[in-house]
């Protein structure tokens, strides 16, 4: 059985701000692994106690990106691969996924690929999907729960609107997992300790089977931004200052009818 | 290739153009002694705008493709088990918006299995054609046959815009079929408009921050958006229905690799979705016990509690009742936010509403830039009052 699981460095808990102006603030480039991803992971080590086998983990950012397999490798991956290149610069979810794609294809042949529900900072969905179809794989998103993991297929509970299903997907497949599937193990001291200078293997366009700048990072990708802006503003408004705002607040309520007095 | 040029010559500041890259892409390379832009480049395009004058040049492809082969504005008919969701119908009143504005036709794609019912009915919302696979396969959602069916439809049709509800299915199949047609897709859009040619103008908060973008997709056809649900405004059902059903030929493969073993009817939630009135609970709440007072306005109102992300985080709410851009997208009649800061993200699920009340400590506080009565006040204060009121008032009539 060998699993791969994408995940992601995303930025930290700071956000990017505004100024008046319009431009961008950048308020200190702290980063951490996509919390999602950590489910992604712990569905993987879940299913490797049971059927054994190898998990490799893959990212596509720049070098700094190297430490989400640090942390990887702390919680029992076995294998980490850092896609990087700066012709990967500026890929939105298309190029991103052809990206990870070519990544897969490079890295092994894999029986299930487990992606994260989303990233925190990209925040489409979009990424699992995306890749399946250019790997050509089935994939079943909103994955709740592992019911079990067989030799050539995997039993998921899925969450739909209205239903909760029981599918089972034979492998090859890819996967996108709900935040609280499991609870994701916390990096252990040990491994963190044995796996210090084990090798993340970076791959450069160069190493892909499609070696066509074209498809890659920008060029590759066919959304652009045109424009950033602040949030648009209502100019309409009321502004309440002082004292008894809660009665204020109350009369108002009362005569947009929220309230009635004789109820 | 595609990418941004760094014009040394022009670049005078060298560390004020390295700081005008939010995401740190701008380096000084020390080796070659010169500004280079790295893979953590976002293509924000800050640098091309705001840099100084033509240090950064945005150097593009020629691509061409003809946009006049490509026409109509095509809704994903969004359902369960034929129960169509109505989000379906909000796209449909703004497709047809769109499509207006270039003179293009509205169609409505509609994949299942006993839906030919459920597709008249969606004559009565304003489309031109709807496009109906129906057969057996579609009884259930698997990924294959429904991308097949979609696919079928945009090779027969050649819409230019094809707009999905952003709902759990629609989340995956709208991504499967952008990619099999290597096009781009906009996931979340809370604005959408239309350019004269053809191009779709996609707006939708971005890069996790609180700032929005403008995103399009003018190389490429069909372009794809997914919006939430009440985001967008459904037209009235007009008594007379109008345009006319296709009935489509199924793709010849449907197979799938994935069995549908059983399916169990979740326990029916209620939806902070559906709620007229909500009261909103944000980071200033101290502690759990305080929500307490949050839960007694909404009922003294009739309506629900929902909270912003940090209390999920903290454990202290259901993620069902989070509002936002990764939570749900709400429109009641009346919301009051309690201690809610306002970031973009809280904001694109909730500017909709028809009553904004806002109670926030600071004068500055961003939510008061869409709250319609800003309350510059403390919820440790204000909202007490308010219960008293009521409860007086209460005790006066009964
Ligand atoms: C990709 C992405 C998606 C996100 N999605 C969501 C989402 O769906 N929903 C969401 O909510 N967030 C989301 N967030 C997080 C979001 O950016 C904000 O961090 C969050 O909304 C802040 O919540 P808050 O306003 O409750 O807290 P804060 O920003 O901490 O604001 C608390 C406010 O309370 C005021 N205050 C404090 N004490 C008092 C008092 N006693 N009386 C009155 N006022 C007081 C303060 O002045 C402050 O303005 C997302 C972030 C990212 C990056
Ligand atoms: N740059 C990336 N490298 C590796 N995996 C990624 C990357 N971007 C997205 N993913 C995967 O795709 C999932 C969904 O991301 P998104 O579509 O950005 O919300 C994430 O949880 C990851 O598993």
């Amino acid at each position: 059985m060998k699993t791969l699981v994408c995940i992601k460095q995303v930025p930290g808990t700071t956000e990017v701000q505004v100024d008046e102006n319009g431009n961008l603030i950048r308020s200190g480039i702290d980063s951490k692994m996509n919390p999602y991803d950590l489910y992604a992971i712990e569905s993987a080590l879940k299913i490797k106690e049971k059927m054994g086998g190898e998990i490799n983990v893959m990212t596509m950012g720049p070098p700094q990106a190297k430490e989400v397999i640090r942390e990887a490798y702390m919680m029992g991956i076995d294998k980490g691969f850092l896609l990087t290149d700066r012709r990967f610069a500026g890929a939105d979810v298309l190029a991103t996924s052809y990206t990870l794609a070519q990544g897969a294809y490079q890295a092994g042949d894999f029986d299930l690929i487990i992606c994260g529900k989303q990233t925190t900072d990209g925040d489409t969905a979009q990424v699992g999907p995306e890749m399946a179809e250019y790997l050509g794989i089935p994939h079943v998103a909103n994955v709740k729960g592992i019911v079990e993991s067989k030799e050539k297929s995997i039993i998921l509970e899925v969450e739909m609107p209205t239903t909760i299903q029981t599918v089972e997907v034979t492998y090859p497949c890819l996967i996108t997992v709900e935040k609280g599937i499991f609870q994701p193990r916390l990096p252990s001291y040990r491994l963190k300790k044995k796996t210090k200078y084990q090798e993340i293997h970076e791959l450069t366009l160069d190493n892909f089977k499609d070696k066509n700048e074209k498809r890659y990072g920008l060029s590759g990708s066919p959304t652009q931004v045109e424009e950033i802006f602040p949030p648009e503003q209502n100019t309409t408004s009321e502004r309440w200052e002082g004292e008894h705002l809660g009665t204020k607040l109350y009369d108002q309520l009362i005569d947009l009818k929220f309230i009635y007095k004789n109820k | 290739m595609a990418r941004i040029l760094v014009n040394q010559k022009n670049i005078k500041d060298i560390d004020k153009a390295i700081k005008i890259c939010p995401f740190g892409a701008i380096e000084w390379n020390e080796k070659n002694r010169e500004v280079e832009i790295t893979d953590a480049c976002k293509m924000c395009m800050i640098c091309v705008n705001k840099g100084p004058e033509d240090a950064f040049i945005l150097e593009e492809d020629e691509v061409f493709i003809d946009k006049s082969l490509w026409k109509g504005v095509s809704v994903y008919v969004d359902h369960d088990n034929g129960a169509v969701h109505p989000v379906t119908y909000e796209l449909i009143g703004k497709a047809r918006e769109l499509a207006d504005k270039i003179n293009h036709p509205v169609f409505a794609v509609f994949i299942g299995s006993n839906i030919q019912k459920q597709a008249k009915e969606i004559l009565h919302y304003g489309v031109d054609e709807v496009f109906v696979y129906d057969d057996e396969a579609f009884k259930d959602f698997k990924i294959e046959p429904y991308t097949a069916a979609f696919s079928d439809f945009i090779d027969k049709v050649s819409p230019s815009t094809v707009l999905v509800g952003a709902t759990p299915l629609g989340r995956s199949l709208a991504p499967r079929v952008a990619a099999r047609f290597k096009t781009g897709l906009t996931a979340d859009c809370t604005i959408l408009d239309m350019k004269e040619d053809t191009d779709l103008v996609q707006i939708r908060p971005a890069f996790g921050g609180n700032i929005m973008a403008q995103i399009c997709t003018p190389k490429s056809r069909p372009q794809f958006a997914t919006v939430r649900y009440k985001i967008m405004n459904a037209p009235e059902r007009s008594e007379e229905p109008s345009g006319e059903v296709t009935i489509c030929k199924p793709p010849a493969n449907l197979s799938s690799a994935i069995t549908v073993l059983s399916s169990k009817v979740k326990e029916v939630e209620e939806d902070i979705a559906d709620a007229e009135v909500i009261v909103v609970a944000g980071r200033a709440i101290k502690k759990e016990e305080d929500l307490e007072m949050i839960e007694m306005l909404a009922k003294e109102l009739g309506g629900k509690v929902a909270v912003t992300r940090p209390l999920i985080e903290a454990g202290w709410g259901d993620p069902k009742t989070q509002i936002g851009l990764s939570g749900r997208t709400v429109r009641p009649k009346l919301i009051i936010t309690c201690g809610v800061s306002g970031s973009v993200q809280f904001k694109a699920g909730m500017t909709n509403s028809e009553y904004i009340f806002a109670i926030n400590k600071d004068p500055k506080s961003p939510i008061f830039q869409v709250a319609h009565y800003a309350i510059i006040g403390d919820i440790y204060e204000v909202i007490p009052e308010l219960l008293e009121k009521i409860k007086k008032s209460e005790e006066v009539t009964a």
